[in-house]
């Protein structure tokens, strides 16, 4: 019941999914768990209650519509637009009342892009169920009974054994019970989930890895107890009770490390067995259908201003109208002179109010929401055709995941970029390491090849040193490729050495294996459970690997515990992680070092080590143990047992890693400044490296001055001062001599002056102040952010009280949140995988094609869209005046000007290619220009030719024109006539003259506009004025047998043979151009533009190479 | 250079290996054409006071001569108007004016001298002109039937013989109600523009100096567009071709004394396809109007049409306008390649053309004075 009138009510359909997840939320309060049986057998007796539970099938339907409802479902979602309902309210109005204009006028073009949406969303969605029905009728193989049967994907259900072959696609989410693999893993890409094609390994239970038949696995006697569906693909949270002979069960924690993910494809493993616990709509996967929050742009904002300005204008006009056509009635004489009686029917009252609505409508055009559709649609073509961002290396463009936000592009004044992998290349190259002070650098530094290393300060050969680089070659999650395949051929041993490739998540990690291997030490491989290395002597050691506490944002480090001759816990972190919880080791020489190295922008990282006894080690294991096998706050625990674990080390010594700048970023930061852009760059790095990567960048000159909002300061002084201190400094130098600030705050000091202000203390709200302080500088850097806190920085600049237009860029998975949150958000397709890409509006190869993306694309896309927004209501003023000027000398009887064939085509074909034509291909400035003169983008910065004054002027011209028109033709059919036979023209001729003058002036006037005549413009703009005087040729040509009406017979030839009827079109037209030449020509004389220099200049430049 | 630029390759750089999915070179590389591109050669005008210049002296050196050829003509122009409403005691129609009603069967006479101040040349239209006349109100305007004036058979056909048949294949349209149908016969020709046709008749006479009045010929032919004569309007085929047969059946409008059969006596000028009715109902564009009524051919090149003198206008009285403040002109007019009397046009091309040339000065003075800056500007920009 809530569900169906949910449907009712909800005006969007990702309310309909908000509100079903809630629903699901909801359930999660009550079930917060689900238990799956295992290949539906029951628990022994006594052991639980066995409640069989219904899940949905493992049908995946991703179409909205099916054959039956589409077209009520449609028609519904179609009218809920307000646009299309208004339209729609006019049509019926036309329907019942008798009217001015037929409603063929208004229905017609209603009709038409009704239809034409239909068509659109109808053939989509008929691609989505063949997709669907392929998706749902392919093959799976269930075992039953310990046999294998083939089945169809949707009829598997919850509980299911399944087994999956190599390069097979998981048919829902799956706990792996055993692998044909004899360590229980299985690899698996994930590449049609998030985009990373890197190998991934899961684990299978280790009390079912050993099973290899059918009959073994069916035997097992096991339910599963997990979580809810939830579209985190990353988070899962379950536990498996194993039944072994009337035992008390055994119970083991399931991770995300089990969980094989509908979507993701088996490689390299042979077969799995695996159990379904997620099907149908409920798999990660298709959690993750429901599409994001949809962004507005800002010119969309001002269109729906300036629509409300002329609906007003519309409702006035009609009011205006019915109010003097109820005076001017008022004597009987001329409500109804003898001539012309009312009919009974005629008598109804207050119809004139919607007639004078019906008759003024076309104000309003339908046309412009197509226009501006398709404008948007067609334009997003050209960045993804863009072969200047395309990049060979990846093989990839640019990428339009939304074709909503290209205006946006040009409008941004807040650039949040994320420093690694964005502005640099997360490109690792090991650069050094420092051991208790002593300093390592490799010699050659080659293309990942081997070469003999040696140390620059070969010291004796101490313990630490011998700790330190096992320490590296252990404390990692790196995986060993162990075969390439080249041309299709398998190349397993090259020379009797296995060629190493090293695959990990983190570009670090492998950086750092391979400058251990460079100085000599080799990881091997993880081989059942124990890491080999093969050392400086040619020996393989051996160490049982125990337990790895992985890597985690927050806690900024990971560790392993292994077991040689006794029990060793190796961590390697961030500085600030490490430091605190040394206890012992050469402390200030290797904090001397980091610091130095950071201040290079070098990446650091530091390793430290402790000795675990037996005992510590059970209680280490218990603790760890404890934790994982918890069902709820799983996450929380482990952290807790991290920290306990993880503290008493022994310093061993810290690595620096060197992650270049992309190529051309700092160029490209160099323009968005001149831009008037305000780069922000949020990183986790740490403050020394991120300031550096700055200056490399050219984020900060030599001559910016650096304001800092560190801990390190705050510790000294209380906030309060430090952040007054800040703003009085800035406000000093700002009015005395234009100094460029730079602003380094770090996470510890941002979420105190975010944190909601006591209003006791009587200080003044921090964020005003701080946010004051920002706008004042060019740069700002924050460094060691979390996640959220990236797009907590966001929210605050967005919703500071000018709202700019914030754009963020990132590659990572951490940088999804601010990607989100920013009006524009901008993914780079790097090496940290797909997500940022996935999530973004805009996925772009390269940090440097932001320059174009912004700079031209962006430019171009929002002078377009202005130039199309106010021209169309240009336009249509131009149109609709004249009407209105028109009831003051019909007796306000709603009398339409123009022919129906001319109200319902003015905005459909004979003013519309040009405009959509000008939308997609003019260039006012050429892109060599816009690229090499960054400070254009200023001209156009806070949503300039959409400002009030501009739409003002825009209206005024067209009233301008409009009166024009009519008064034109008004003195010039005043009592004469001008035919030289002495015939005289009716109202349609009237009509007609305005409206040849009207289509003409509007497009000349677009032509004047236009500044990049290509032949497409030629023969759009000529083409469609032909078009109108053949149209008006046949259309007053023929007696139309269809029609009940020729009024139009011969009006436009008769018109066109009269010489005067020549002379006034032509004077008409060039009066009503004259204030816009005019206009212009001032303006760029007297006080021209950045744009319109720049114009000028390449006009010379041409000239110049014409006459050399 | 940019582009070259864009695509060189860095080389240098490959530590880490990405999995078997980044060695697959997948052809998405957009097509390098002008389109794609954005990078068709286009021709890009600039509008500076440089280029506007030339454009400004040429429109005005056009305009002013063309305004002042207009002016001329338009002056040259001989036209002549009376009022002959009647709504004030001493004018001569002010009887027929005050006991107007629409009974009266026979039509009230009424005559008017004028005098012509010169002579009138060439030919000589004669127009009617009414005043807050709305005949381009709503109601008025559509309140006709086409297809009944094309000749369509079926909208002269009596609904009640058949009445399955009349109702799907209409009677008069229903544009036309009220003045639709009277006693379920069809009016024709049905509507209310039909139904107000203008029906004073207009005579001139001209006083010749030696007393006698001689009547100037008057050609009703010629009179509306060609193509609604012998196109638009049609009268309808019957089995018969006397119209009076045909019209069998329908009804006059109200307002008319004649049914539309005896509008005259010339086959060619009857019925549907009389060209007074053509006239009429072509709708004014506003509420004061004139239309063509007659025409006074020139005779012969020694005389002129009408020489300077006395005239005497005779009318028949038979169309009310003082019901809704209207008023009646009659009006003589020669005409020229460009129609009739119209200083308008004339004064407007010159003013236009006057300030084109204005602004052109203008503009050569802020060329000179800004043209200059902005070049510099540019260079040292």
């Amino acid at each position: 019941m809530l569900v169906l009138f949910s449907c009712i009510v909800s005006i969007d359909v990702s309310q309909i999914i908000a509100r079903r997840s809630l629903i699901c939320v909801g359930e999660e309060i009550w079930v917060d768990s689900r238990t799956v049986y295992i290949g539906h057998k029951e628990p022994p007796p006594g052991a639980e209650a066995y409640i069989p539970q219904r899940y949905p099938d493992n049908r995946i339907v991703s179409s909205k519509y099916t054959f039956w409802n589409f077209i009520p479902k449609n028609l519904f979602e179609q009218f809920r637009r307000i646009a299309n309902f208004y339209f729609l309210v006019i049509f019926l109005v036309q329907l019942i009342i008798d009217t001015p204009t037929s409603p063929v006028t208004s229905g017609l073009p209603l009709f038409f892009v009704i239809t034409v949406t239909a068509i659109k969303q109808g053939y989509e969605d008929w691609l989505r169920h063949k997709a669907d029905c392929s998706i749902n009728e392919c093959p799976v193989d269930v075992v039953q009974q310990g046999k294998v049967v083939r089945t169809q994907s949707h009829k598997l259900r919850v509980g299911d054994i399944v087994v999956v072959k190599e390069d097979e696609t998981f048919p829902c989410d799956l706990i792996l019970l055993s692998s044909s693999r004899s360590d229980g893993t299985c690899y698996v890409t994930t590449t049609s989930l998030d985009g990373e094609s890197s190998h991934k390994t899961y684990y299978a239970i280790p009390d079912t890895m050993a099973f290899r038949t059918e009959q073994e696995v069916d035997s097992l006697h096991a339910t599963i107890e997990c979580e809810q569906p939830q579209p985190d693909l990353y988070k899962f949270v379950g536990r498996i009770n194993i039944y072994k002979d009337k035992e008390e069960p055994v119970a083991r924690p399931l991770g995300a490390e089990n969980l094989l993910l509908r979507g993701a494809t088996l490689k390299n493993t042979q077969h799995i067995y695996a159990v379904a616990v997620y099907t149908g709509m409920e798999t990660k996967m298709a959690l993750n259908y429901q599409s994001k929050s949809q962004k507005r742009s800002a010119v969309e904002k001002s269109m729906n201003a300036f629509l409300i300005v002329y609906l007003c204008i519309l409702i006035s006009k009609a009011v205006i109208n019915t109010v003097l056509k109820y005076a001017w009635q008022w004597s009987p004489d001329r409500d109804e002179p003898w001539y012309n009686h009312r009919t009974e029917h005629e008598r109804q009252p207050f119809t004139d109010f919607l007639a004078f609505m019906v008759l003024f409508n076309y104000i309003i055009p339908v046309s412009m929401y197509v226009t501006v559709e398709m404008q948007k649609f067609l334009g997003s073509y050209f960045i993804s055709w863009d072969e200047e961002m395309f990049d060979e290396e990846l093989g990839e463009g640019a990428q339009v995941n939304t074709s909503d936000l290209n205006e946006e592009l040009g409008q941004v004044e807040y650039v949040f970029t994320d420093k690694t992998g964005t502005l640099t290349e997360n490109n690792m190259e090991f650069i050094e390491c420092c051991v208790d002070g002593n300093v390592y650098i490799p010699h050659a530094i080659c293309n990942g090849q081997i070469l003999s290393a040696a140390c620059a300060f070969c010291l004796s050969l101490q313990e630490y040193e011998d700790l330190f680089f096992r320490a590296l070659c252990l404390c990692h999650t790196v995986q060993v490729k162990e075969e390439e395949t080249v041309d299709g051929i398998k190349r397993g041993i090259h020379q009797g050495r296995p060629t190493s490739f090293y695959i990990s998540s983190s570009p670090d990690e492998v950086a750092l294996v391979e400058g251990m291997k460079r100085l000599g030490y080799t990881y091997l491989r993880l081989k059942d459970n124990y890491m080999e290395i093969l050392n400086k002597d040619d020996e393989i050691e051996r160490f049982e690997l125990l337990h790895v506490l992985n890597f985690d944002s927050v806690r900024r480090r990971m560790s392993v515990i292994v077991k040689s001759r006794d029990y060793l816990l190796f961590c390697k972190g961030a500085d600030s992680s490490i430091f605190p919880r040394v206890v012992s080791g050469k402390v200030e020489q290797v904090k001397a070092r980091v610091e130095q190295n950071a201040v290079e922008g070098l990446r650091t990282l530091c390793v430290a080590y402790r000795r675990l006894s037996q005992s510590e080690y059970q209680e280490a294991c218990h603790h760890l143990m404890e934790a994982k096998l918890a069902l709820q706050d799983r996450e929380q625990r482990l952290a807790q047992a991290y920290d306990i674990i993880e503290r008493d080390f022994v310093l061993l010594g810290a690595t620096a890693v060197e992650d270049r700048l992309q190529e051309k970023a700092a160029d490209t930061i160099e323009s968005l400044h001149k831009a008037g852009m305000k780069v922000w760059v949020l990183t986790g790095d740490k403050m020394e490296t991120a300031a550096a990567t700055c200056y490399a960048s050219k984020l900060f000159r030599r001559t910016t001055q650096i304001l800092e909002l560190t801990k390190k300061r705050t510790e000294e002084q209380s906030l309060h001062d430090v952040l007054f201190e800040l703003n009085r400094t800035v406000l000093r130098h700002l009015s005395v001599d234009c100094l460029d600030f730079g602003l380094i705050i770090d996470g510890a000091t941002l979420s105190a002056v975010l944190k909601p202000n006591q209003e006791g203390a009587g200080h003044g709200n921090y964020r005003e102040i701080f946010l004051e302080i920002c706008r004042n500088c060019s740069a700002v850097l924050c460094c060691r952010m979390a996640p959220l806190q990236k797009a907590q920085i966001v929210k605050l600049i967005k919703a500071s009280k000018e709202h700019p237009i914030t754009l963020a860029i990132g590659d990572g998975a951490n940088d999804v949140s601010m990607i989100l949150e920013a009006h524009v958000g901008i993914g780079i397709m790097g090496k940290e995988g797909r997500q940022a890409a996935r999530n973004s509006d805009y996925a772009i190869p390269k940090f440097k094609h932001l320059k174009k993306m912004l700079l031209v694309h962006g430019h171009y896309y929002y002078i377009r869209i202005a130039e199309l927004v106010q021209y169309f209501f240009y336009k249509n003023v131009c149109f609709i005046f004249p009407q209105f000027l028109y009831q003051f000398f019909c007796g306000f009887s709603q009398q339409p000007l123009y022919d129906t064939a001319y109200l319902t085509l003015y905005n459909i074909s004979f003013t519309s290619l040009p405009i959509l034509l000008y939308s997609l291909v003019e260039q006012h400035v050429s892109m060599d220009t816009l690229k090499r003169e960054p400070s254009l983008y200023r001209d156009i910065a806070k949503n300039s030719l959409l400002r009030w004054p501009v739409f003002l002027y825009w209206t005024c011209l067209g009233v301008f024109d409009a009166v024009v028109f009519f008064f034109g033709a008004y003195f010039l059919f005043d009592n004469t006539t001008f035919t030289s036979n002495g015939q005289m023209f009716g109202n349609w001729t009237f009509g007609t003259l305005i409206f040849t003058v009207l289509v003409f002036t509007v497009t000349l006037k677009l032509a004047l506009d236009t500044h990049h005549w290509t032949w497409i413009n030629h023969f759009v703009i000529w083409g469609s004025l032909l078009f109108y005087v053949i149209f008006s040729l046949l259309w007053g040509g023929i007696i139309w047998p269809f029609l009940n009406y020729q009024r139009m017979y011969y009006v436009f030839m008769q018109m066109l043979s009269s010489g005067p009827a020549w002379l006034s079109i032509i004077l008409l037209i060039t009066v009503s151009l004259l204030p816009d030449v005019i206009k212009k020509v001032l303006c760029r004389a007297m006080c021209p533009t950045a744009t319109e220099r720049a114009q000028v200049q390449c006009w010379h430049h041409l000239h110049m190479k014409l006459e050399v | 250079m940019m582009a070259s630029s864009y695509s060189a390759k860095d080389e240098d750089g490959h530590i880490t290996v990405s999995g078997p999915g980044g060695g697959t070179l997948r052809n998405k590389k957009p097509e390098n054409t002008a389109f794609k591109q954005q990078r068709l050669p286009a021709w890009q005008p600039i509008l500076t006071a440089g280029t506007v210049l030339p454009a400004f002296f040429i429109i005005g050196l056009i305009f002013i001569p063309i305004g002042i050829g207009l002016y001329v003509t338009s002056n040259n122009i001989k036209e002549f108007e009376i009022d002959y409403t009647g709504d004030d005691t001493s004018s001569p129609c002010y009887n027929c004016a005050k006991n107007f009603s629409w009974n009266n069967t026979k039509s009230c006479t009424c005559t008017i001298p004028f005098q012509l101040d010169q002579p009138y040349e060439s030919n000589v239209f004669m127009y009617y002109g009414l005043s807050n006349f709305y005949q381009n109100h709503r109601r008025y305007v559509k309140s006709r039937d086409d297809s009944q004036l094309n000749g369509n058979i079926d909208s002269l056909k009596v609904g009640a013989s058949s009445p399955m048949a009349s109702r799907k294949k209409k009677k008069p349209s229903k544009e036309c109600e009220p003045y639709a149908s009277i006693d379920n016969k069809p009016i024709a020709p049905c509507g209310a523009i039909a139904n107000s046709m203008f029906n004073d008749t207009l005579k001139l006479f001209y006083n010749d100096p030696n007393g006698t009045s001689v009547p100037i010929p008057l050609t009703s032919t010629g009179i509306a567009w060609w193509t609604d004569k012998h196109v638009k309007f049609r009268n309808p085929v019957g089995t018969n071709s006397n119209l009076t047969a045909v019209f069998q059946g329908t009804v006059k409008p109200v307002n008319w004394h004649r049914p539309v059969y005896e509008l005259d006596t010339d086959p060619e000028n009857n019925g549907f396809i009389n060209e007074d009715f053509i006239v009429w109902m072509r709708t004014a564009a506003l509420p004061t109007f004139r239309k063509l009524y007659r025409i006074i051919q020139k005779k012969n090149n020694m005389a002129p049409t009408l020489p300077r003198g006395n005239y005497t206008l005779v009318v028949d009285y038979n169309y009310p306008v003082r019901s809704f403040e209207g008023r009646k002109r009659m009006i003589l007019s020669t005409i020229s390649w460009m129609g009739g009397k119209n200083p308008f046009l004339g004064i407007a091309y010159i003013t236009v053309g006057s300030v084109c040339f204005f602004l052109g000065v203008v503009l050569l003075v802020i060329h000179h004075k800004y043209g200059n800056r902005n070049n510099s500007a540019n260079i040292s920009n």
